[in-house]
């Protein structure tokens, strides 16, 4: 197999696709095809399961359990691809020893339909989710999986998560350092497992879960009147790049054009977010090495960032700005003129105060060789935004797979080769410079027109039945997936969303190893990964 | 070292003046306190019910649960700003455009019942002070152990907001702490997960007492989004006793500021303040 003979359905980020011009595999097939693209260079961009289709269950001895679904994206080719398979209750084989960036989408199938990836090298719960389609889980008795097999309760009431194995590191000096959930600072809940010697972390297994609010399975059976929120909630600070992604999903179902000038604001929107982010990041990762000057000045000019979403929709997170078919909000050309004032004083004392880092070497001395995640890592774990440019790769939805705006106006990919703090410190400082230059060629030359499509009403909107859509945006922590299948009626049968942080949690991890366990903060940082998008 | 000396020079000072001065205005697009008119809806009509995500706004019954004590509800809709998201859906939905967003971010209260707003009401029952004993101990000195429960990071991000240097939280005694074992009280966000609830009991039980627990958000105080939803427990009363609720999704920094300090009893509801707060333009 090459990238040109993939046997696989061909989609487009922002497109649709009837399910039936999917092919569908045998699940055998399915993973050794994976597995195939994965080795021709082409990454994981959601891989899960859903209900399995009525009706074909009856063909079969071994009626499935789930249907799996794969995208995969070929940056190289700005090209996406979709593949499904029934699979039955005996389970599909494991891709993850092989390519690692498998390991949680299997688990996380395995959590949600119980079928078993089988050879995976370490299965256990990801959300420690308790109910799948409405339904309380219940442990599978086949799960290699010691959580499942031995739950908290007789009522079959499954575990919380933290519980169950932990990788261990044996031997007599040797110690285990256990964090969270509640940690130290303002801060979601996770749960930390060192294996130390010493100061020294051999390994670093990190549990998550206790944030699972179930968004997938509310979203399930919609879009209804609460969708938006769920989406714009299921990962609060990338508000703006979930609801973008959700709305590309809901548009490419109901051929909805978005105007030039809804995509032009929305894109204002998604780096106002970024730059908000980063600079408060690049602050606190100031903080964190004791530089209390760019900590001070930058957790400040963060709110100036965020202020000027507010300008735009009212809210300082861009609740409510982004809608199917368009935005709620319109950019006026007093308002325009107000961001232009505000983003060029907040981009110089920005400038002002992250120059003050690479020019400090208390700073650079901590942020240099701390937590380094080498190239061929970062791609063996499939991870994504600044983490991986940080590491040498260009990757960077809005330049491999562009969609709306970006494929008129591009953004430079900012990276970096070092892979360590300081790497995904300085490609935040490249990004912000590209997204102010970017917003402000934006705001010079805003197209005219309206701000939402004619008949735009999130709720009237009839989407195509038996269909499947693919949106990806890249929001400030990477690539936000929002996948939407619909039944027969044009209601989601499944909808899937892979926060970036699903993918680079495990490269924090990684990057751990051989650091200080007083490097964690620094590095956690360096990384800033959402907790709840993760949980979901 | 002379850059840094001359960055600090050039970033200036950036405390805000409030509560001494009016706060910095907000954004004309900013959705604070909803009112709701007393004029009669026409016959049959339930388009804010029907629009509103999360039940906060029902005609002819209790909005999000909430009991509305005043006989005014017959006249109009009632709403329960606990489980408002503020999107507004109800104000576009409405045809008489009765529902509207005021810019006043005074929204905290020290009791649910408190949230629930009539039509034809102008002023929430906004929260009183600590009672004497806890002013005491917290007026001049309070500390909070944060713990988000399921919260998306927005209401976690601007209450850490409060604590860089253009809030300021600090000058008013009023500090995040890292243990529980340092706290007076926590400040709990998110609609507390299933997943969450053992160590939110835990942490609380590990605060001395006589201790306080505030929510903030929407989903800390009614679930919010996720109202109704099996994974979680619908916010914080499910769990704890709360002393103080601070609606929003998420609430603007200032709401929140202004709930701390009126729970501390540094913002106090005097007619002169109210004079004051109106000459500043803000509301």
């Amino acid at each position: 197999m090459t990238r040109d003979d993939i046997p696989l359905a061909r989609a487009a980020n922002g497109g649709s696709v009837p399910l039936e011009a999917i092919p569908s595999f045998k699940a055998e097939e399915l993973s050794e095809l994976i597995a195939g693209c994965l080795g021709l260079g082409l990454r994981l961009s959601a891989y899960f399961g859903a209900a399995p289709k009525a009706g074909r269950a009856s063909r079969s001895a071994r009626p499935p359990v789930a249907e799996l679904f794969v995208v995969l994206a070929d940056d190289e080719r700005s090209a996406l691809y979709a593949g499904r398979a029934p699979v039955g209750a005996e389970g599909f084989p494991s891709i993850a020893a092989r390519f690692p960036q498998a390991q949680l989408f299997e688990r996380e199938i395995f959590e949600q339909f119980g079928v078993e990836p089988i050879g995976h090298p370490w299965l256990k719960p990801v959300r420690y989710a308790r109910f799948a389609g409405g339904e309380l889980v219940q442990p599978t008795p086949n799960a290699l999986a010691k959580p499942w097999v031995e739950p908290r309760s007789a009522q079959g009431e499954p575990i919380v998560p933290g519980t169950g194995d932990f990788f261990r590191v044996e031997g007599e000096e040797v110690h285990e350092v256990a964090v969270g959930p509640v940690h130290a600072g303002v801060i979601e809940p996770g749960h930390f497992r060192f294996q130390c010697h010493g100061e020294r972390v051999f390994h670093l297994e990190i549990a998550l879960g206790y944030q699972h609010r179930g968004v997938e399975e509310a979203l399930a059976g919609g879009p209804d009147k609460r969708s938006l929120h769920y989406v714009e909630t299921a990962c609060g600070d990338s508000t703006i790049a979930h609801a973008t992604s959700y709305c590309a999903a809901i548009e490419a179902l109901s051929r909805t054009r978005r105007t030039a000038r809804a995509q032009a604001i929305g894109a204002i929107a998604l780096e106002l977010e970024r730059l908000a982010c980063h600079v408060g990041d690049l602050g606190a990762l100031s903080g964190d090495v004791g530089f209390l000057p760019t900590a001070s000045y930058c957790g400040r000019i963060r709110g100036d960032f965020l202020n000027m979403t507010a300008l735009i929709c009212g809210n300082r997170f861009g609740r409510n700005l982004m809608m199917p078919g368009g935005l709620r909000y319109d950019l006026d050309d007093a308002r325009a003129a107000e961001l232009t004032r505000r983003l060029g004083v907040s981009a110089r004392e920005a400038k002002n105060a992250i120059d003050l880092l690479w020019d400090t070497q208390s700073v650079m001395a901590r942020f240099e060789d701390t937590g380094r995640l080498s190239r061929e890592a970062a791609i063996e774990l499939g991870v994504v935004g600044p983490a991986a440019r940080a590491s040498g790769l260009s990757r960077d939805v809005r330049f491999d797979q562009s969609s709306g705006i970006y494929r008129l106006s591009h953004i430079p990919v900012s990276t970096y080769d070092s892979g360590d703090v300081l790497g995904r410190a300085f490609v935040r400082h490249l990004e912000i410079q590209q997204s102010v230059a970017f917003i402000e060629e934006q705001l010079g030359s805003l197209p005219a027109g309206k701000v939402l499509a004619d008949a735009a009403d999130a709720e009237r909107i009839a989407l195509a039945p038996d269909s499947l859509a693919v949106a990806l945006t890249e929001g400030w922590r990477g690539e936000a997936c929002h996948v939407a299948i619909t039944d027969a009626k044009g209601a989601f049968s499944r909808y899937k969303i892979v926060d970036p942080s699903f993918h680079n949690w495990p490269a924090l991890a990684y990057a751990l190893r051989d650091q200080e366990i007083s490097d964690f903060p620094l590095c956690n940082k360096s990384f800033n990964l959402s907790y709840c998008g993760h949980d979901l | 070292m002379l850059k840094v000396i001359l960055a600090r020079i050039r970033q200036g000072y950036r405390t805000i003046k409030f509560p001494a001065a009016p706060p910095p205005p907000l954004p004309d697009r900013f959705r604070g306190r909803p009112e709701i008119a007393a004029s009669p809806c026409p016959d049959g009509c339930a388009e804010c019910e029907r629009s509103c995500p999360t039940g906060a706004i029902a005609r002819n019954r209790d909005a999000g649960g909430l009991r509305i004590a005043r006989g005014a509800a017959a006249s109009g809709p009632s709403m329960d700003l606990g489980a408002c998201l503020f999107c507004a859906d109800c104000s576009e939905a409405c045809p008489r455009g009765a529902i509207s967003f005021t810019r006043d971010y005074r929204l905290s209260a020290r009791t649910r019942e408190a949230l629930a707003i009539a039509p034809g009401m102008r002023e929430l029952a906004l929260a009183g002070a600590l009672e004497k004993k806890l002013r005491r101990l917290f007026g001049r000195s309070l500390r909070l152990r944060q713990v988000s429960a399921g919260g998306c990071n927005a209401c976690e991000a601007d209450v850490n907001v409060l604590t860089t240097i253009g809030w300021d939280l600090g000058r008013f005694g009023i500090q995040l702490v890292a243990s529980p074992r340092h706290a007076d009280g926590l400040l709990i966000t998110g609609p507390v997960t299933k997943n969450m609830e053992l160590a939110l009991r835990k942490t609380y039980d590990a605060l001395p007492e006589p201790r306080i627990v505030i929510a903030v958000g929407s989903c800390a105080v009614s679930g919010g989004p996720y109202i109704g939803r099996p994974e979680v427990l619908g916010g914080a009363p499910a769990v704890l006793p709360v002393d103080l609720f601070v609606p929003g999704c998420p609430p603007h920094p200032l709401t929140i500021l202004d709930g701390l300090l009126r729970l501390v009893g540094r913002i106090e509801d005097t007619p002169r303040g109210r004079a004051r707060r109106q000459e500043g333009g803000i509301g």
